[in-house]
Protein backbone atom coordinates (compact mmCIF):
# COMPACT_ATOMS: atom_id res chain seq x y z
CA UNK A 1 0.00 0.00 0.00
CA UNK A 2 1.10 3.45 -0.63
CA UNK A 3 2.42 6.14 1.51
CA UNK A 4 -0.85 8.65 2.40
CA UNK A 5 -0.60 12.21 1.16
CA UNK A 6 -1.54 15.61 2.57
CA UNK A 7 -3.67 17.20 0.87
CA UNK A 8 -5.06 21.09 1.56
CA UNK A 9 -8.06 22.30 -0.08
CA UNK A 10 -10.40 24.79 0.34
CA UNK A 11 -14.14 22.87 0.69
CA UNK A 12 -17.39 24.65 0.73
CA UNK A 13 -15.37 27.90 2.02
CA UNK A 14 -13.67 26.02 4.58
CA UNK A 15 -9.89 25.34 4.56
CA UNK A 16 -9.78 21.17 4.94
CA UNK A 17 -6.92 19.19 5.07
CA UNK A 18 -6.77 15.28 4.93
CA UNK A 19 -4.77 12.42 4.38
CA UNK A 20 -5.50 10.34 1.17
CA UNK A 21 -4.10 7.47 -0.74
CA UNK A 22 -2.88 8.59 -4.09
CA UNK A 23 -5.38 5.64 -5.60
CA UNK A 24 -8.25 7.01 -3.43
CA UNK A 25 -10.96 9.13 -5.60
CA UNK A 26 -11.55 12.25 -4.28
CA UNK A 27 -15.60 10.84 -4.26
CA UNK A 28 -13.96 8.12 -1.91
CA UNK A 29 -12.12 10.88 -0.21
CA UNK A 30 -15.36 12.90 0.20
CA UNK A 31 -17.95 10.59 1.77
CA UNK A 32 -15.78 8.05 3.86
CA UNK A 33 -13.22 10.62 5.24
CA UNK A 34 -14.77 13.83 5.38
CA UNK A 35 -18.16 12.27 5.95
CA UNK A 36 -19.53 14.37 2.99
CA UNK A 37 -22.17 11.86 1.95
CA UNK A 38 -24.21 14.39 -0.44
CA UNK A 39 -22.10 13.44 -3.34
CA UNK A 40 -23.39 9.80 -4.08
CA UNK A 41 -21.54 6.66 -6.19
CA UNK A 42 -23.88 5.85 -8.77
CA UNK A 43 -21.58 4.02 -11.37
CA UNK A 44 -17.54 4.85 -10.47
CA UNK A 45 -17.24 5.27 -14.01
CA UNK A 46 -18.43 8.73 -15.14
CA UNK A 47 -21.55 7.94 -16.66
CA UNK A 48 -23.85 9.21 -14.03
CA UNK A 49 -23.06 12.36 -12.79
CA UNK A 50 -24.65 11.37 -8.95
CA UNK A 51 -20.85 12.11 -8.15
CA UNK A 52 -20.94 15.85 -9.62
CA UNK A 53 -18.73 18.12 -7.59
CA UNK A 54 -17.47 22.14 -8.73
CA UNK A 55 -13.61 22.12 -8.64
CA UNK A 56 -12.15 25.18 -9.09
CA UNK A 57 -15.13 26.42 -11.17
CA UNK A 58 -15.61 23.40 -13.17
CA UNK A 59 -17.76 20.79 -12.75
CA UNK A 60 -16.40 17.13 -12.95
CA UNK A 61 -17.35 13.84 -11.72
CA UNK A 62 -15.58 13.22 -8.44
CA UNK A 63 -15.22 9.56 -9.37
CA UNK A 64 -13.12 10.70 -11.70
CA UNK A 65 -10.93 12.72 -10.35
CA UNK A 66 -7.70 11.84 -7.38
CA UNK A 67 -8.00 13.24 -4.17
CA UNK A 68 -4.32 14.10 -4.32
CA UNK A 69 -5.15 16.19 -7.28
CA UNK A 70 -7.41 18.59 -5.41
CA UNK A 71 -4.43 19.89 -3.36
CA UNK A 72 -4.80 23.29 -3.67
CA UNK A 73 -8.12 23.70 -4.92
CA UNK A 74 -11.49 25.09 -4.42
CA UNK A 75 -14.14 22.16 -4.40
CA UNK A 76 -18.04 22.82 -3.48
CA UNK A 77 -20.16 19.81 -3.02
CA UNK A 78 -23.61 19.79 -2.73
CA UNK A 79 -23.03 20.65 0.93
CA UNK A 80 -21.76 24.03 0.49
CA UNK A 81 -24.73 24.98 -2.13
CA UNK A 82 -27.23 26.53 0.14
CA UNK A 83 -26.73 29.77 1.83
CA UNK A 84 -26.14 30.46 5.28
CA UNK A 85 -28.46 27.68 6.42
CA UNK A 86 -31.42 28.48 3.63
CA UNK A 87 -32.26 26.40 0.76
CA UNK A 88 -30.66 27.26 -3.02
CA UNK A 89 -33.18 28.70 -5.07
CA UNK A 90 -32.54 25.48 -7.21
CA UNK A 91 -33.23 22.82 -3.93
CA UNK A 92 -36.68 24.92 -3.40
CA UNK A 93 -37.58 24.54 -6.70
CA UNK A 94 -36.75 20.85 -6.90
CA UNK A 95 -38.62 20.31 -3.66
CA UNK A 96 -41.47 22.23 -5.39
CA UNK A 97 -41.69 20.63 -8.65
CA UNK A 98 -41.52 17.22 -7.14
CA UNK A 99 -38.12 16.54 -9.59
CA UNK A 100 -36.96 13.25 -7.61
CA UNK A 101 -38.43 10.41 -6.41
CA UNK A 102 -35.39 8.05 -4.77
CA UNK A 103 -33.37 11.01 -4.30
CA UNK A 104 -30.17 9.16 -5.26
CA UNK A 105 -29.32 11.22 -8.14
CA UNK A 106 -30.51 14.59 -6.75
CA UNK A 107 -27.45 16.06 -5.63
CA UNK A 108 -25.72 15.58 -8.56
CA UNK A 109 -28.21 16.58 -10.90
CA UNK A 110 -27.96 20.60 -8.43
CA UNK A 111 -24.30 20.58 -8.43
CA UNK A 112 -24.77 20.50 -11.87
CA UNK A 113 -27.25 22.85 -12.61
CA UNK A 114 -25.30 25.07 -9.70
CA UNK A 115 -22.41 24.84 -12.37
CA UNK A 116 -25.39 25.40 -15.24
CA UNK A 117 -26.92 28.18 -14.10
CA UNK A 118 -23.34 30.15 -12.94
CA UNK A 119 -22.25 30.05 -16.23
CA UNK A 120 -25.35 30.70 -18.42
CA UNK A 121 -27.89 32.20 -16.42
CA UNK A 122 -30.88 32.04 -18.80
CA UNK A 123 -30.46 29.12 -20.38
CA UNK A 124 -33.27 27.49 -22.62
CA UNK A 125 -34.68 24.45 -22.33
CA UNK A 126 -32.48 22.95 -25.37
CA UNK A 127 -29.11 23.86 -23.09
CA UNK A 128 -30.49 22.90 -19.77
CA UNK A 129 -31.47 18.67 -21.13
CA UNK A 130 -27.98 18.94 -23.07
CA UNK A 131 -26.27 20.01 -19.76
CA UNK A 132 -28.07 17.41 -17.83
CA UNK A 133 -27.17 14.55 -20.15
CA UNK A 134 -24.43 13.13 -18.44
CA UNK A 135 -26.60 12.63 -15.06
CA UNK A 136 -28.57 9.65 -14.76
CA UNK A 137 -32.16 9.26 -13.45
CA UNK A 138 -33.70 6.08 -13.07
CA UNK A 139 -36.89 7.38 -11.56
CA UNK A 140 -38.42 10.71 -12.46
CA UNK A 141 -38.36 10.76 -16.64
CA UNK A 142 -36.03 14.32 -16.26
CA UNK A 143 -39.07 16.64 -17.15
CA UNK A 144 -40.01 17.42 -13.69
CA UNK A 145 -35.70 18.36 -13.12
CA UNK A 146 -35.80 20.13 -16.16
CA UNK A 147 -38.68 21.92 -15.04
CA UNK A 148 -37.18 22.67 -11.91
CA UNK A 149 -34.11 24.28 -12.87
CA UNK A 150 -35.90 26.68 -15.50
CA UNK A 151 -38.25 27.78 -12.82
CA UNK A 152 -34.80 28.08 -11.15
CA UNK A 153 -33.46 29.98 -13.53
CA UNK A 154 -36.10 32.93 -14.06
CA UNK A 155 -36.59 32.76 -9.70
CA UNK A 156 -35.67 36.41 -8.34
CA UNK A 157 -34.10 34.83 -5.67
CA UNK A 158 -31.67 33.77 -7.85
CA UNK A 159 -30.36 36.82 -8.85
CA UNK A 160 -30.07 37.46 -4.74
CA UNK A 161 -27.49 34.58 -4.83
CA UNK A 162 -25.01 36.09 -7.26
CA UNK A 163 -25.24 39.28 -5.10
CA UNK B 1 -8.35 0.83 -7.75
CA UNK B 2 -5.03 -1.32 -7.39
CA UNK B 3 -2.51 1.09 -5.30
CA UNK B 4 0.55 3.36 -7.31
CA UNK B 5 2.44 6.43 -6.67
CA UNK B 6 1.51 9.83 -8.07
CA UNK B 7 3.54 12.74 -9.06
CA UNK B 8 2.00 15.94 -9.85
CA UNK B 9 5.48 16.31 -12.38
CA UNK B 10 6.82 20.02 -13.26
CA UNK B 11 8.77 19.74 -16.08
CA UNK B 12 9.33 18.59 -19.28
CA UNK B 13 12.91 16.48 -18.44
CA UNK B 14 11.11 15.66 -14.84
CA UNK B 15 8.01 13.31 -17.02
CA UNK B 16 10.46 12.32 -19.64
CA UNK B 17 13.20 10.97 -17.01
CA UNK B 18 10.17 9.19 -14.74
CA UNK B 19 8.84 7.52 -18.22
CA UNK B 20 12.44 6.50 -18.99
CA UNK B 21 13.19 4.98 -15.12
CA UNK B 22 9.68 3.26 -15.33
CA UNK B 23 8.52 2.41 -18.13
CA UNK B 24 5.44 0.79 -18.84
CA UNK B 25 4.72 0.61 -14.91
CA UNK B 26 4.21 4.79 -15.24
CA UNK B 27 1.00 5.80 -16.55
CA UNK B 28 1.05 9.72 -17.82
CA UNK B 29 -2.30 11.62 -16.16
CA UNK B 30 -4.12 14.31 -18.07
CA UNK B 31 -7.89 14.73 -17.39
CA UNK B 32 -8.22 11.34 -15.71
CA UNK B 33 -11.37 10.16 -17.89
CA UNK B 34 -9.72 6.87 -19.16
CA UNK B 35 -7.00 6.29 -17.15
CA UNK B 36 -8.81 6.41 -13.75
CA UNK B 37 -11.63 4.26 -15.13
CA UNK B 38 -8.76 1.37 -16.76
CA UNK B 39 -7.02 1.61 -13.33
CA UNK B 40 -9.92 0.91 -11.62
CA UNK B 41 -11.12 -1.74 -13.83
CA UNK B 42 -7.39 -3.63 -13.95
CA UNK B 43 -7.38 -3.16 -17.55
CA UNK B 44 -4.40 -1.24 -16.86
CA UNK B 45 -1.50 -1.25 -14.75
CA UNK B 46 0.61 1.63 -12.17
CA UNK B 47 2.85 1.67 -10.21
CA UNK B 48 3.16 5.19 -10.75
CA UNK B 49 0.82 8.15 -12.20
CA UNK B 50 2.40 11.46 -13.84
CA UNK B 51 -0.03 14.44 -13.38
CA UNK B 52 1.02 16.66 -16.37
CA UNK B 53 -1.42 18.88 -16.02
CA UNK B 54 0.94 21.41 -14.18
CA UNK B 55 3.56 21.98 -17.31
CA UNK B 56 2.98 25.40 -18.80
CA UNK B 57 3.97 23.24 -21.57
CA UNK B 58 1.02 20.98 -21.64
CA UNK B 59 -1.49 23.26 -20.57
CA UNK B 60 -0.81 26.09 -22.40
CA UNK B 61 -3.02 27.37 -24.84
CA UNK B 62 -1.28 29.78 -28.05
CA UNK B 63 -3.20 31.60 -30.67
CA UNK B 64 -2.82 34.29 -33.22
CA UNK B 65 -5.04 34.95 -35.93
CA UNK B 66 -2.92 34.05 -39.36
CA UNK B 67 -0.32 32.25 -37.06
CA UNK B 68 -2.44 28.90 -35.74
CA UNK B 69 -2.73 26.96 -32.77
CA UNK B 70 -0.56 25.63 -30.05
CA UNK B 71 -2.35 23.93 -26.97
CA UNK B 72 -1.26 21.84 -24.60
CA UNK B 73 -1.83 18.03 -24.62
CA UNK B 74 -3.85 18.00 -21.11
CA UNK B 75 -5.86 21.12 -21.83
CA UNK B 76 -9.68 20.20 -21.11
CA UNK B 77 -11.79 20.17 -23.88
CA UNK B 78 -13.98 23.37 -22.31
CA UNK B 79 -10.98 25.74 -21.97
CA UNK B 80 -10.89 24.86 -25.82
CA UNK B 81 -14.75 25.67 -26.90
CA UNK B 82 -14.83 28.67 -24.18
CA UNK B 83 -12.40 30.73 -26.28
CA UNK B 84 -14.60 32.37 -29.07
CA UNK B 85 -11.79 33.19 -31.19
CA UNK B 86 -10.35 29.16 -31.63
CA UNK B 87 -13.95 28.12 -31.77
CA UNK B 88 -14.70 29.90 -34.53
CA UNK B 89 -11.10 29.52 -36.31
CA UNK B 90 -11.51 25.61 -35.70
CA UNK B 91 -14.96 24.69 -36.19
CA UNK B 92 -14.03 20.60 -36.58
CA UNK B 93 -12.17 20.53 -33.24
CA UNK B 94 -15.03 22.31 -31.47
CA UNK B 95 -17.59 20.08 -32.75
CA UNK B 96 -15.68 16.87 -31.55
CA UNK B 97 -14.22 18.97 -27.78
CA UNK B 98 -18.27 19.76 -27.32
CA UNK B 99 -19.54 15.63 -28.19
CA UNK B 100 -16.64 13.95 -25.66
CA UNK B 101 -18.79 13.25 -22.63
CA UNK B 102 -21.16 15.65 -21.40
CA UNK B 103 -20.06 18.95 -19.73
CA UNK B 104 -18.69 17.33 -16.44
CA UNK B 105 -16.54 14.66 -18.73
CA UNK B 106 -15.34 18.05 -21.08
CA UNK B 107 -14.35 19.67 -17.74
CA UNK B 108 -11.32 17.38 -17.31
CA UNK B 109 -10.89 15.37 -20.82
CA UNK B 110 -8.36 16.82 -23.00
CA UNK B 111 -7.97 16.08 -26.64
CA UNK B 112 -4.32 15.07 -25.79
CA UNK B 113 -5.64 12.28 -23.94
CA UNK B 114 -7.87 11.32 -26.51
CA UNK B 115 -5.26 10.78 -28.95
CA UNK B 116 -2.61 9.03 -26.63
CA UNK B 117 -5.86 6.62 -25.43
CA UNK B 118 -6.03 5.39 -29.09
CA UNK B 119 -9.32 4.25 -29.46
CA UNK B 120 -10.32 3.84 -33.20
CA UNK B 121 -13.98 5.75 -31.94
CA UNK B 122 -11.71 8.55 -30.45
CA UNK B 123 -13.52 11.69 -31.50
CA UNK B 124 -11.38 14.22 -31.65
CA UNK B 125 -9.02 12.44 -33.71
CA UNK B 126 -10.56 12.30 -36.84
CA UNK B 127 -11.29 16.27 -36.22
CA UNK B 128 -7.40 16.92 -35.37
CA UNK B 129 -6.52 14.98 -38.64
CA UNK B 130 -8.96 17.05 -40.69
CA UNK B 131 -7.25 20.20 -39.41
CA UNK B 132 -4.19 18.94 -40.21
CA UNK B 133 -2.80 19.01 -36.44
CA UNK B 134 0.40 17.96 -35.60
CA UNK B 135 1.61 16.33 -32.12
CA UNK B 136 4.44 17.18 -30.39
CA UNK B 137 6.27 14.72 -28.55
CA UNK B 138 8.95 14.91 -26.08
CA UNK B 139 11.26 12.20 -25.28
CA UNK B 140 14.94 11.24 -23.80
CA UNK B 141 16.18 12.91 -27.05
CA UNK B 142 14.54 15.78 -27.32
CA UNK B 143 11.22 16.80 -29.15
CA UNK B 144 9.86 15.16 -32.00
CA UNK B 145 6.88 15.87 -34.23
CA UNK B 146 4.45 13.39 -35.71
CA UNK B 147 1.20 14.36 -37.57
CA UNK B 148 -1.91 13.10 -35.91
CA UNK B 149 -2.77 10.30 -38.57
CA UNK B 150 0.51 8.44 -38.09
CA UNK B 151 0.02 9.11 -34.16
CA UNK B 152 -2.23 6.28 -33.75
CA UNK B 153 -0.82 2.55 -35.09
CA UNK B 154 -3.40 -0.40 -33.34
CA UNK B 155 -6.15 -0.02 -30.95
CA UNK B 156 -5.00 1.35 -27.35
CA UNK B 157 -1.33 1.80 -29.24
CA UNK B 158 0.95 4.55 -30.43
CA UNK B 159 3.90 6.10 -31.77
CA UNK B 160 5.53 6.95 -28.84
CA UNK B 161 8.36 5.50 -27.22
CA UNK B 162 10.10 4.47 -23.84
CA UNK B 163 10.33 7.62 -21.62
CA UNK B 164 8.17 9.93 -24.31
CA UNK B 165 4.80 11.52 -23.69
CA UNK B 166 2.63 14.17 -26.16
CA UNK B 167 3.34 17.89 -25.23
CA UNK B 168 1.00 19.56 -27.31
CA UNK B 169 -0.62 19.92 -30.32
CA UNK B 170 -0.22 22.40 -33.45
CA UNK B 171 -2.74 23.35 -35.46
CA UNK B 172 -1.84 25.56 -38.38
CA UNK B 173 -4.03 28.85 -39.05
CA UNK B 174 -7.10 27.97 -41.36
CA UNK B 175 -6.37 29.62 -44.73
CA UNK B 176 -9.34 32.41 -46.60
CA UNK B 177 -12.06 29.81 -47.48
CA UNK B 178 -11.42 26.95 -45.33
CA UNK B 179 -14.45 25.09 -43.45
CA UNK B 180 -14.37 21.95 -41.19
CA UNK B 181 -16.12 19.39 -39.61
CA UNK B 182 -16.58 16.63 -37.69
CA UNK B 183 -19.53 14.23 -37.22
CA UNK B 184 -20.69 11.03 -35.87
CA UNK B 185 -23.35 8.46 -35.87
CA UNK B 186 -24.52 7.28 -32.69
CA UNK B 187 -27.87 5.44 -31.72
CA UNK B 188 -28.87 8.21 -28.90
CA UNK B 189 -28.10 12.38 -29.12
CA UNK B 190 -25.76 12.75 -26.15
CA UNK B 191 -23.34 10.67 -24.25
CA UNK B 192 -22.11 7.60 -26.50
CA UNK B 193 -19.40 5.57 -28.41
CA UNK B 194 -19.27 6.99 -32.90
CA UNK B 195 -20.65 3.73 -34.89
CA UNK B 196 -18.70 6.01 -37.06
CA UNK B 197 -17.32 9.46 -37.07
CA UNK B 198 -16.16 11.63 -40.22
CA UNK B 199 -13.44 14.76 -39.73
CA UNK B 200 -14.03 16.81 -43.40
CA UNK B 201 -11.98 20.15 -44.11
CA UNK B 202 -11.94 21.96 -47.50
CA UNK B 203 -10.20 25.38 -48.64
CA UNK B 204 -12.40 27.00 -51.28
CA UNK B 205 -10.90 29.45 -53.79
CA UNK B 206 -11.71 33.41 -53.64
CA UNK B 207 -14.91 32.88 -55.19
CA UNK B 208 -16.37 29.85 -53.02
CA UNK B 209 -16.91 27.76 -55.80
CA UNK B 210 -13.90 25.02 -56.68
CA UNK B 211 -11.88 23.03 -54.28
CA UNK B 212 -8.29 24.00 -53.26
CA UNK B 213 -7.90 21.66 -51.01
CA UNK B 214 -9.67 18.98 -48.58
CA UNK B 215 -9.14 16.19 -45.92
CA UNK B 216 -11.05 13.38 -44.72
CA UNK B 217 -10.64 11.22 -41.68
CA UNK B 218 -12.93 8.20 -40.71
CA UNK B 219 -13.17 6.94 -37.15
CA UNK B 220 -14.59 3.64 -35.71
CA UNK B 221 -14.29 2.07 -39.60
CA UNK B 222 -10.90 0.26 -38.53
CA UNK B 223 -7.93 -0.33 -35.99
CA UNK B 224 -6.77 3.01 -36.02
CA UNK B 225 -8.42 6.72 -37.26
CA UNK B 226 -8.27 6.48 -40.93
CA UNK B 227 -6.66 9.48 -43.37
CA UNK B 228 -8.30 8.96 -46.79
CA UNK B 229 -5.37 11.20 -48.60
CA UNK B 230 -7.41 10.15 -51.66
CA UNK B 231 -10.74 10.97 -50.61
CA UNK B 232 -9.51 14.60 -50.62
CA UNK B 233 -7.63 14.30 -53.04
CA UNK B 234 -10.46 13.71 -55.60
CA UNK B 235 -12.09 16.79 -54.60
CA UNK B 236 -9.01 19.25 -55.26
CA UNK B 237 -9.56 21.00 -58.41
CA UNK B 238 -13.48 19.94 -58.53
CA UNK B 239 -16.40 22.74 -59.19
CA UNK B 240 -18.29 22.06 -55.39
CA UNK B 241 -21.01 19.93 -56.42
CA UNK B 242 -23.16 17.05 -55.19
CA UNK B 243 -21.43 14.69 -57.47
CA UNK B 244 -18.24 15.27 -56.21
CA UNK B 245 -18.91 15.32 -52.77
CA UNK B 246 -20.92 11.97 -53.55
CA UNK B 247 -17.26 10.78 -55.39
CA UNK B 248 -14.84 11.64 -52.26
CA UNK B 249 -17.70 9.87 -49.95
CA UNK B 250 -17.26 6.48 -52.08
CA UNK B 251 -13.52 6.80 -51.96
CA UNK B 252 -13.95 7.01 -48.43
CA UNK B 253 -16.25 4.14 -47.87
CA UNK B 254 -13.86 2.30 -49.98
CA UNK B 255 -11.31 2.67 -47.56
CA UNK B 256 -13.35 2.23 -44.60
CA UNK B 257 -12.28 -1.85 -43.39
CA UNK B 258 -15.07 -1.99 -40.48
CA UNK B 259 -15.64 -5.15 -38.01
CA UNK B 260 -18.83 -5.83 -36.53
CA UNK B 261 -19.30 -5.41 -32.58
CA UNK B 262 -22.59 -4.30 -29.88
CA UNK B 263 -22.75 -0.78 -31.74
CA UNK B 264 -23.18 -1.75 -35.78
CA UNK B 265 -22.56 -4.87 -37.81
CA UNK B 266 -19.70 -4.23 -40.99
CA UNK B 267 -21.97 -4.08 -43.62
CA UNK B 268 -24.04 -0.87 -41.47
CA UNK B 269 -20.27 0.89 -40.83
CA UNK B 270 -19.36 0.84 -44.36
CA UNK B 271 -22.68 1.89 -45.28
CA UNK B 272 -22.57 4.96 -42.64
CA UNK B 273 -19.10 5.79 -44.34
CA UNK B 274 -20.28 7.40 -47.24
CA UNK B 275 -23.13 8.88 -45.27
CA UNK B 276 -21.49 10.57 -43.13
CA UNK B 277 -18.56 11.70 -45.24
CA UNK B 278 -21.33 13.22 -47.18
CA UNK B 279 -23.05 15.40 -44.47
CA UNK B 280 -19.54 15.85 -42.80
CA UNK B 281 -18.18 17.46 -46.26
CA UNK B 282 -21.60 19.47 -46.93
CA UNK B 283 -21.35 20.82 -43.36
CA UNK B 284 -17.17 22.11 -43.80
CA UNK B 285 -18.57 23.56 -47.20
CA UNK B 286 -21.28 25.26 -45.60
CA UNK B 287 -18.96 26.53 -43.34
CA UNK B 288 -16.14 27.54 -45.58
CA UNK B 289 -18.92 29.36 -47.69
CA UNK B 290 -19.71 31.49 -44.74
CA UNK B 291 -16.49 31.98 -43.50
C1 LIG C 1 -18.68 9.05 -19.38
C2 LIG C 1 -17.63 9.13 -20.44
C3 LIG C 1 -17.97 9.56 -21.71
C4 LIG C 1 -17.01 9.64 -22.72
N1 LIG C 1 -17.39 10.06 -23.95
C5 LIG C 1 -16.48 10.10 -24.95
C6 LIG C 1 -16.86 10.50 -26.25
O1 LIG C 1 -18.02 10.87 -26.50
N2 LIG C 1 -15.92 10.51 -27.23
C7 LIG C 1 -14.63 10.14 -26.99
O2 LIG C 1 -13.82 10.17 -27.92
N3 LIG C 1 -14.23 9.76 -25.76
C8 LIG C 1 -15.12 9.72 -24.73
N4 LIG C 1 -14.73 9.31 -23.49
C9 LIG C 1 -13.34 8.90 -23.25
C10 LIG C 1 -12.43 10.01 -22.68
O3 LIG C 1 -13.17 10.96 -21.97
C11 LIG C 1 -11.65 10.72 -23.78
O4 LIG C 1 -10.88 9.81 -24.49
C12 LIG C 1 -10.75 11.84 -23.21
O5 LIG C 1 -10.44 12.74 -24.24
C13 LIG C 1 -9.47 11.35 -22.58
O6 LIG C 1 -8.72 12.46 -22.14
P1 LIG C 1 -8.12 12.58 -20.66
O7 LIG C 1 -7.43 13.89 -20.59
O8 LIG C 1 -9.17 12.34 -19.64
O9 LIG C 1 -7.09 11.38 -20.70
P2 LIG C 1 -6.48 10.44 -19.56
O10 LIG C 1 -7.51 9.54 -19.03
O11 LIG C 1 -5.72 11.26 -18.59
O12 LIG C 1 -5.44 9.62 -20.45
C14 LIG C 1 -5.85 8.76 -21.50
C15 LIG C 1 -4.69 7.86 -21.90
O13 LIG C 1 -3.66 8.59 -22.52
C16 LIG C 1 -2.48 8.60 -21.74
N5 LIG C 1 -2.03 9.99 -21.72
C17 LIG C 1 -2.75 11.07 -21.30
N6 LIG C 1 -2.07 12.19 -21.53
C18 LIG C 1 -0.91 11.83 -22.12
C19 LIG C 1 0.22 12.56 -22.61
N7 LIG C 1 0.25 13.91 -22.54
N8 LIG C 1 1.26 11.87 -23.15
C20 LIG C 1 1.19 10.51 -23.23
N9 LIG C 1 0.17 9.77 -22.78
C21 LIG C 1 -0.88 10.42 -22.24
C22 LIG C 1 -2.88 8.06 -20.37
O14 LIG C 1 -1.82 7.40 -19.72
C23 LIG C 1 -4.02 7.16 -20.73
O15 LIG C 1 -3.54 5.92 -21.18
C24 LIG C 1 -15.66 9.27 -22.44
C25 LIG C 1 -15.31 8.85 -21.15
C26 LIG C 1 -16.27 8.79 -20.15
C27 LIG C 1 -15.86 8.36 -18.77
S1 LIG D 1 -20.35 7.82 -9.68
FE1 LIG D 1 -19.21 9.32 -10.71
S2 LIG D 1 -20.27 9.51 -12.55
FE2 LIG D 1 -21.32 7.88 -11.63
S1 LIG E 1 -34.92 10.24 -8.37
FE1 LIG E 1 -34.30 8.16 -8.36
S2 LIG E 1 -32.64 8.16 -9.75
FE2 LIG E 1 -33.40 10.16 -9.94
Amino acid sequence: MSNKVRVQTKLNGHDVEFLAEPRQSLLEVLRDTLNLTGAKEGCNNGNCGACNVIMNGVLVNSCLVLAVEADGAEVTTIEGISLAGELHPLQKKFLEHAALQCGICTPGFIVSAKALLDKHPDPTEHEVRMWLSGNLCRCTGYDKIVRAVLDAADSPELEATRA
Amino acid sequence: MQAFDYVRASSVDEVVSLLAQNGDQARVLSGGTDLLVALREGRRQAKLVIDVKGLAETSRIDYAPGKGLTFGAAVPCHRLYDNAEIAAAYPGLMDAATLIGGVQIQGRASMGGNLCNASPAADSIPALIAHSAIAVIAGPSGTREVPVEEFCIAPGRTQLQNGEFLVSLRVPAPAPGFGAAYLRFIPRNEMDIAVVGVGASVTLDESRTTFVAARIALGAVAPTPLYVAEAGASLVGKKVSAEAIEEAAKIAQAAARPITDMRGTAEFRKHLSAVMTRRTLEKAIARAKAA
